[in-house]
């Protein structure tokens, strides 16, 4: 493991027509750490989000995601990163275990390994019970859970989840943090969105968008001393009430 | 590369199987509209029951009723009494009833020197089917001036469906409209609903490439269709008894051709529609409306006002519809096909750049 950033990013912009959607951010973000991106919404995150993945293409800026450049090695960074949407993204007319075959099948995992992950990831989950039931049928809270595990599943040097806890109660909120905490011990990154301000407070440092633009960013104990106030949901709520854009 | 494309096409399989009522729909759907257009919705003239009114019973009349019982399409319900004509066509009794006049013989013979002789017989048909009503009409009074056709007759022959079944000519039809269902609706539906649900994403961020994802989808509703075009084949051949005489190598290759411009145009819709109903949408626009009205399914194209027959040749439905009547019930070689055969191949050439060259460009 090396000291280099794992995500470093420099002037990073996203037009569509005149509408600047991200407007020059540059950011870095270190091996093992659990990374705040913070907004509103429509201040340009899920856009970013969508550039350091290799889903869209950046306007102008330059940016790596583990050593690939974001312009012209979207390829490479796709096969060392997981992602989780806001949106419940495995299937639901497939059974738990068929929705594990089928992510370990697209990243290309062996049959061998497919299988010891698998029994890793029920085990923790305490979910062995569950292999063949239609994922239909769980609770969202564990659907949430298993769609973290699956996008681990590959074992990627990074993690993006977009908004994974919307929707879902706090104790489950508490058990997926748990799962987080555990992949970072394991030394994956985990690059985070998030409306609930008192997950800022687990994040490592933060980022704060608004209008496309990064506003703020620091550990969340300098931020907030930073603002003078005592919660993050404070400094999110000062930042926010000079936007320009809103919904 | 190849194990990703397996676990793909391994999971939509899964999803089709698992949602066994639409399998079902898919599977039986060919099924019925064979049977029900071979043999429910058929434009033949069958079992018209006849009634008679004979005022001033003769030799001649006495023939011309003998005429209508020993025909097989109809059958004699006896005789009526003028008064009671309305009633027994009211009551279901009879379809229609022949109407002889009182001087009967003075006025065929006055037919026969083709000096007169409109009212020696009259025909009241129940006409609230109206397709049945002027065939069967027809036919009836065919029946009833045989051997008294001293005016103009034309000889027809009736060539390649002497029956005049219609089944035959429903066959290729039905399998031009379906292939273009499964193939181009349901693909294109289910691509579209995993931008909806959100999956579509997650499998882009993965390594896996677009083409890929969406070439693993199209296979198993390929499969899928080559099972309706054997099951529609089977039936056609034992059930409906067409007698398929072209060659059977052609007219399945000629499906698989069109199958593939099917799925590339279930491709295409996808690219335009983001969610589902859309994509229904598109599809009942684009493809079911203008296939049953313009491909000469269900109207032959040579009736069509001229610009419609224009229109009439983008549809591709159109050209494979031609070219399995040439080589089911004409029973032509391939080569009689090959006008057809490379229209289709161009516009799925065509569709398949398009689409695919739209689908690229979607991802950025």
């Amino acid at each position: 493991m090396s000291n280099d950033p794992i995500i470093s990013v420099r002037e990073l912009s996203k037009c569509f027509g005149d509408f600047i959607a991200v407007d020059r951010i540059s950011f870095d973000v270190a091996r093992g750490e659990i990374f705040g991106f913070l907004g509103a919404n429509g201040a340009g995150k899920t856009t970013a989000m969508r550039m350091l993945c290799g889903l869209s293409y950046p306007s102008s800026g330059s940016g790596t995601v583990a050593g690939f450049d974001v312009m012209r090695e979207g390829e490479r960074i796709k096969r060392r990163i997981g992602y989780m949407s806001q949106r419940f993204s495995l299937y639901d007319d497939l059974t738990v275990m068929e929705n594990i075959r089928l992510y370990a099948g697209i990243y290309g995992l062996t049959r061998r390994q497919m299988l010891r992950r698998a029994v890793t990831v029920l085990d923790r989950l305490q979910f062995r019970s569950e292999a063949d039931t239609l994922v239909g049928g769980l609770p969202l809270g564990w659907k949430q859970k298993l769609a973290f595990s699956v996008a681990m599943l590959h074992q990627p040097e990074v993690v993006f989840l977009d908004e994974p806890t919307g929707g879902v109660d706090p104790v489950t909120r508490r058990q997926f943090w748990e799962l987080i905490y555990e992949a970072v011990a394991d030394g994956t990154t985990v690059f985070i969105t998030t409306h609930y301000m008192d997950e800022a407070e687990y994040c490592s440092r933060v980022s704060i968008m608004v209008d496309g633009q990064i506003r703020a960013l620091g550990v969340p104990a300098d931020l907030k001393r930073q603002f003078a106030v005592q919660t993050m949901d404070e400094v999110f709520r000062t930042l926010a009430r000079g936007a320009k854009r809103s919904e | 590369m190849r194990k990703s494309f397996g676990s793909f096409v391994r999971k939509e399989t899964l999803h089709i199987l698992r949602d066994g009522r639409t399998m079902m729909i898919v599977l039986l759907m060919p099924v019925v509209q064979m049977i029900l257009f071979g043999f429910a919705i058929s434009n033949e003239v069958n079992n018209i029951d006849v009634g008679v009114v004979v005022p001033h019973p003769t030799e001649s009349v006495r023939q011309a009723i003998e005429r209508i019982s020993s025909n097989p399409y109809f059958t004699f319900k006896g005789y009526l009494s003028a008064d009671r004509i309305d009633q027994a066509l009211r009551q279901g009794e009879v379809d229609a009833v022949v109407v002889f006049a009182d001087d009967y013989d003075r006025q065929m013979d006055a037919f026969s020197r083709g000096e007169g002789g409109e009212k020696a017989i009259q025909i009241v048909i129940d006409a609230s089917d109206t397709n049945t009503a002027s065939a069967g009409a027809v036919y009836l009074k065919s029946v009833l001036l045989e051997g008294h056709a001293g005016v103009v007759s034309p000889e027809t022959h009736l060539l390649y469906n002497p029956q005049m079944k219609s089944a035959y000519s429903f066959v290729p039809g039905i399998m031009g409209m379906i292939f273009m269902l499964i193939c181009a609706i349901m693909t294109s539906v289910s691509i579209v609903r995993e931008k909806e649900t959100g999956t579509m994403e997650v499998l882009l961020v993965s390594p896996v490439r677009p083409l890929w994802i969406v070439s693993a989808k199209m296979i198993p509703y390929f499969t899928l269709s080559c099972l309706n075009l054997l099951s529609i084949l089977l039936l056609a051949r034992f059930v409906l008894e067409v007698p398929m005489s072209g060659n059977l190598i052609s007219i399945v290759g000629v499906s698989m051709l069109y199958l593939i411009l099917a799925l590339a145009f279930g491709l295409f819709i996808s690219t335009v529609a983001q969610r589902q109903a859309t994509a229904l949408l598109i599809s009942a626009m684009l493809l079911l409306f203008p296939i049953i009205m313009l491909s000469g399914m269900a109207f032959p194209v040579e009736n069509m006002p001229g610009i419609l027959q224009v229109v009439s040749c983008v549809v591709p439905t159109r050209w494979y519809i031609d070219a399995v009547r040439k080589l089911m019930i004409e029973g032509l070689p391939f080569v009689a096909v090959l006008k057809e055969f490379f229209i289709l191949v161009g516009m799925t050439l065509m569709l398949l750049t398009v689409a695919l060259r739209k689908f690229n460009d979607k991802l950025e």
